[in-house]
């Protein structure tokens, strides 16, 4: 049966990696609880995966987890690319999809999978290392280069249980991952204190809705909410922060998205929309970073531009770890619009 | 007075040293009362004696200790082979020598079928057509408008043409997918490699997911197929075994006229070791005489040719990176733990030696945790192992089922290209296995290689390639092993040595009927033994 797909909108994707125990269905559930009106879907690997907490289960059926607040989970077996378009397709389909993966899959082949599923964007890849045993595990005879690939193919990278930690050995891991795999930004913070827009972005919204609350179309609600709410510059943890600001028109978004995924900008995930030049609100740009990479495509954006952003905190933060090299080293400052 | 019948026959080889041969043996209630002379049996009482077989050869009914029930279903859709293979309906197709050859099978399928129906085939093994690959311009020609697909023999590939590209959404540039090669006009050449690949458009040739697991049809041609090989006894070594379809095997199964035991094995995917343990001893008790469950299977790594076989140093002959874990070794681990306590049996898929060597470390640190004597955890496929390796697996009570009919369809290319020369010699180790006393099954991999476990003793005692070159004389073995490793060697795998397997009083009446004796024509001539059929639990099935 041939699918017509052409006409619904792309679905956001994140992929979920990292080994056995290191804590990506603690994420999940955190993120399920921090969702804020977001309906997520949850792809697991399998059945046997499924760990999510008992009272976000609302019903099951056919193979499907209802979960609280509009949400699902179900597994994808090994069909990911069948599963995304059935998601797709649904009378209602999710917002978000994460797809968590088994301990031992490499996440950039289930990327590469997840595009050959037409109109699913993949957002980003998240990997969660264990901070107390990711050592063992880059160094295991059998699965060691299964776990640094994991890690390589991230864009972002959560080192969890910092806790079971000296902060010396904090201090020294961190540095030692980094030249293990050099690309990913790296948060060495518990899954609790990772911002829910990380990984499961800003509600679709146009610029417009943003500096303009009565104008706003429903979809565009929640991203008030979550955009709206928040001042400027007020740290998101002690570790992160967010921004959200104009974008001039004319604004260069390669250039900004160049600047906002070099290495050591700070930036973990950054989107920005801007209306066409003739202002007829027809047609538009969207810039999307995630760690160190960032697309612009075209986009239906109506009013002003804006830039909304999640970046770690820099070294005169006074929370959390430092980043090591790699990532954010020069922090918040790092990077800049350009002068427009 | 009870229903006694003896079966002469001009030999029975029993496969039971303390009595070798006999000429007659005597069935009651499916089970064998006794076997030997006319005169051993008279003191069983009345009988009724039946001759049919008076000029045949009797051994016992043949156990294939890996296939897969989706060898019944793949012959629903056209076979696209190089080699001529037989039809559950006893049909030989002959083997397709040229691309057109192919093209114009699935031209005439495509005829003779539905207008809308997507056209199928398998089996297809162009290797044997020079450097040119298959693209989809060639399966254009089949059919412009319907989707057509056809599946690689290994199973790792699958060709489709434009229209099924079309409807796959794959008809695009810009795919960045190792799987997924694209020709100089950026679009897809219809070469689908791998599963990652080929999922994405499996479900638009036609080829969903039911067809692995076998419906009632497809478990009835596999019987088919069984009874034509020889075999009583067959493996299913990959289930998922969902309600569903556990009430359409014990259907299928349950037939008066099912002439399979069946033995199917949960494969471990989508749950987790526990729950796969604790499922595996509650489908255990739903067992049948004819359907035999509670068995675990678990697959550790991918396939050599496909590269994602998990090799030790140095790894593949032509430079490839390793291959790929499918099941965490903590998973392994649990899972053999938690089976060896509470009595639950595991096979495990290895194919490199990498994944060979970690079940040896997890079966030996499940050993150390859970002790268990007589466990007969069995590694499947194995091709790689070292001699030191199947030393651990004796240490450790492991057995091995090797692959041998794999080694005459790809040995060549293992030869050349994955493995090299040296290594490509030890694949299979049949003898290495046999010296260090690891309990020694073969099998075809069934459909990935015809289900005829005489074919594969054939290619276990000679080792020759598809090129006719005999890669690793040492491996070897003789007639006599090759046989025991079909019979009493598969039977012992899957613990069930004690009903089957040799033709003894009180076994199972379970026997493989031919017109030569396989162990007295050339060895070269038990490639082209064709059984007249079976005898299955006293019940008789002509081929």
């Amino acid at each position: 049966m041939a699918l017509n797909n052409a006409d619904l909108p792309a679905l956001p994707a994140v992929v979920i990696g990292g080994y056995l125990g290191a804590g990506k269905t603690t994420l999940v559930n955190h993120l399920l609880r921090q969702a804020g009106g977001r309906r997520v879907a949850v792809l697991v690997n399998d059945f046997g995966d499924i760990n999510i907490d008992a009272d976000l289960i609302e019903g099951a059926d056919a193979g499907v987890l209802s979960l609280a607040g509009g949400c699902l989970c179900c597994s994808f077996g090994d069909d990911l690319p069948g599963t995304l378009g059935g998601l797709r397709r649904r009378a209602t389909p999710p917002d978000v999809v994460l797809i968590e993966l088994s301990g031992v899959a490499l996440p950039a082949a289930v990327v590469r999978s997840v595009r050959l599923a037409p109109g699913i964007d993949v957002a980003g890849t998240l990997v969660v290392a264990d901070a107390a045993d990711i050592r063992r595990q880059v160094g295991d005879r059998y699965v060691g280069e299964t776990v640094q690939q994991q890690l390589r193919d991230a864009d972002w990278v959560l080192v969890n249980k910092t806790d079971l930690l000296t902060a010396p050995d904090l201090q020294a891991l961190l540095p030692w991952l980094a030249a293990v795999a050099p690309a990913p930004r790296w948060m060495a913070c518990p899954v609790q204190a990772v911002p829910a827009e990380l990984v499961l972005g800003w509600r679709a919204a146009t610029a417009a809705a943003l500096d303009d609350p009565p104008a706003l179309p429903p979809d565009a609600r929640f991203a008030q909410r979550a955009i709206g709410t928040w001042p400027r510059t007020t740290p998101a943890s002690g570790l992160f922060t967010s921004h959200s600001v104009a974008l001039p028109p004319g604004t260069d978004l390669a250039a900004l998205g160049a600047a906002l995924a070099a290495p050591g900008s700070g930036v973990l995930r950054a989107k920005g929309l801007l209306p066409d030049p003739a202002g007829t609100g027809a047609l538009g740009w969207l810039l999307q970073v995630a760690g160190g990479r960032w697309q612009v495509t075209p986009a239906a954006v109506s009013g002003p531009g804006r830039l909304v952003l999640i970046a770690l905190r820099g070294p005169a933060g006074a929370g959390g770890p430092l980043p090591p090299a790699g990532g954010p080293g020069t922090g918040a400052a790092g990077w800049a619009l350009p002068s427009t | 007075m009870l229903d006694t019948t003896v079966f002469q026959a001009r030999k029975i080889l029993t496969m039971n040293p303390a009595r070798p041969t006999a000429t007659h043996v005597a069935v009651r209630d499916g089970r064998i009362l006794g076997v030997g002379t006319a005169d051993d049996l008279a003191g069983w009482g009345p009988s009724r004696l039946d001759t049919r077989f008076a000029a045949q050869v009797l051994m016992p009914g043949l156990v294939e200790g890996h296939s897969h029930l989706m060898a019944g279903t793949l012959w629903r859709y056209t076979y696209g082979g190089y080699f001529d293979a037989t039809d559950p309906a006893g049909r030989v197709w002959p083997g397709l020598k040229t691309l057109d050859a192919v093209v114009a099978a699935l031209g005439a399928a495509a005829a003779a079928g539905p207008a809308d129906a997507p056209v199928v085939g398998w089996g297809f093994d162009p290797i044997y057509f020079g450097e040119r690959r298959c693209a989809r311009a060639d399966l254009d020609r089949v059919h412009a408008q319907r989707a057509v697909g056809v599946l690689h023999a290994s199973g790792h590939i699958l060709n489709v043409n434009t229209a099924a590209l079309d409807r796959a959404g794959l008809l695009r540039t810009g795919i960045d997918h190792p799987g997924i090669p694209l020709g100089d006009d950026g679009l897809p050449t219809g070469e689908l490699k791998g599963p990652e690949a080929m999922v994405a458009a499996l479900d638009h040739v036609g080829l969903n997911r039911s067809f692995l697991s076998g419906d009632e049809q497809g478990i009835a041609d596999f019987a088919r197929l069984c009874v034509r090989a020889g075999v009583t006894t067959a493996t299913d070594m990959a289930a998922t075994l969902g309600e569903a379809e556990l009430q359409t095997l014990l259907r299928a199964t349950g037939a008066a006229d099912y002439p399979v035991r069946i033995v199917s094995l949960l494969r471990l995917i989508g749950m987790k070791p526990a729950d796969a343990v604790a499922r595996a001893r509650t489908l255990a008790g739903l067992s049948t005489d004819q359907l035999r469950l509670g068995r675990i299977k678990i697959v550790a790594d991918g396939s050599i040719q496909g590269f994602s076989a998990r090799l030790r140093w140095p790894g593949y002959y032509n430079g490839r990176p390793n291959g790929l874990w499918y099941t965490a070794p903590e998973a392994m681990r649990e899972a053999y733990t938690l089976g060896l306590t509470h009595g639950v049996q595991i096979h495990t898929h290895t194919n490199g030696d990498e994944a060979t060597e970690l079940v040896l470390d997890c079966m030996a640190q499940a050993l150390a945790a859970s002790p268990a004597v007589d466990h007969r955890y069995t590694l499947q496929h194995c091709q790689l192992a070292d001699d030191a390796q199947f030393r651990r697996m004796k240490a450790l009570g492991l057995c091995v089922n090797l692959f041998a009919n794999h080694h005459h369809y790809w040995g060549d290319q293992h030869h050349a290209v994955t493995v090299g020369p040296e290594r490509a010699e030890r694949m299979n180790a049949c003898r290495s296995a046999l010296a260090a006393g690891v309990p020694l099954a073969i099998h075809s991999d069934a459909p990935i290689t015809p289900m005829g476990p005489l074919f594969t003793a054939w290619c276990a005692v000679h080792r020759r390639t598809a090129s006719g070159r005999v890669l690793g004389t040492y491996q070897r073995i003789d007639v006599a092993e090759a046989l025991h490793a079909v019979t009493l060697g598969a039977a012992y795998t899957l613990k069930l040595d004690g009903e089957i397997g040799s033709i003894e009083c009180g076994k199972r009446a379970d026997f493989c009927v031919l017109d030569d004796d396989p162990t007295a024509v050339p060895p070269d001539a038990l490639k082209g033994l064709r059984p007249w059929g079976t005898v299955q639990g006293g019940r008789v099935f002509a081929a």
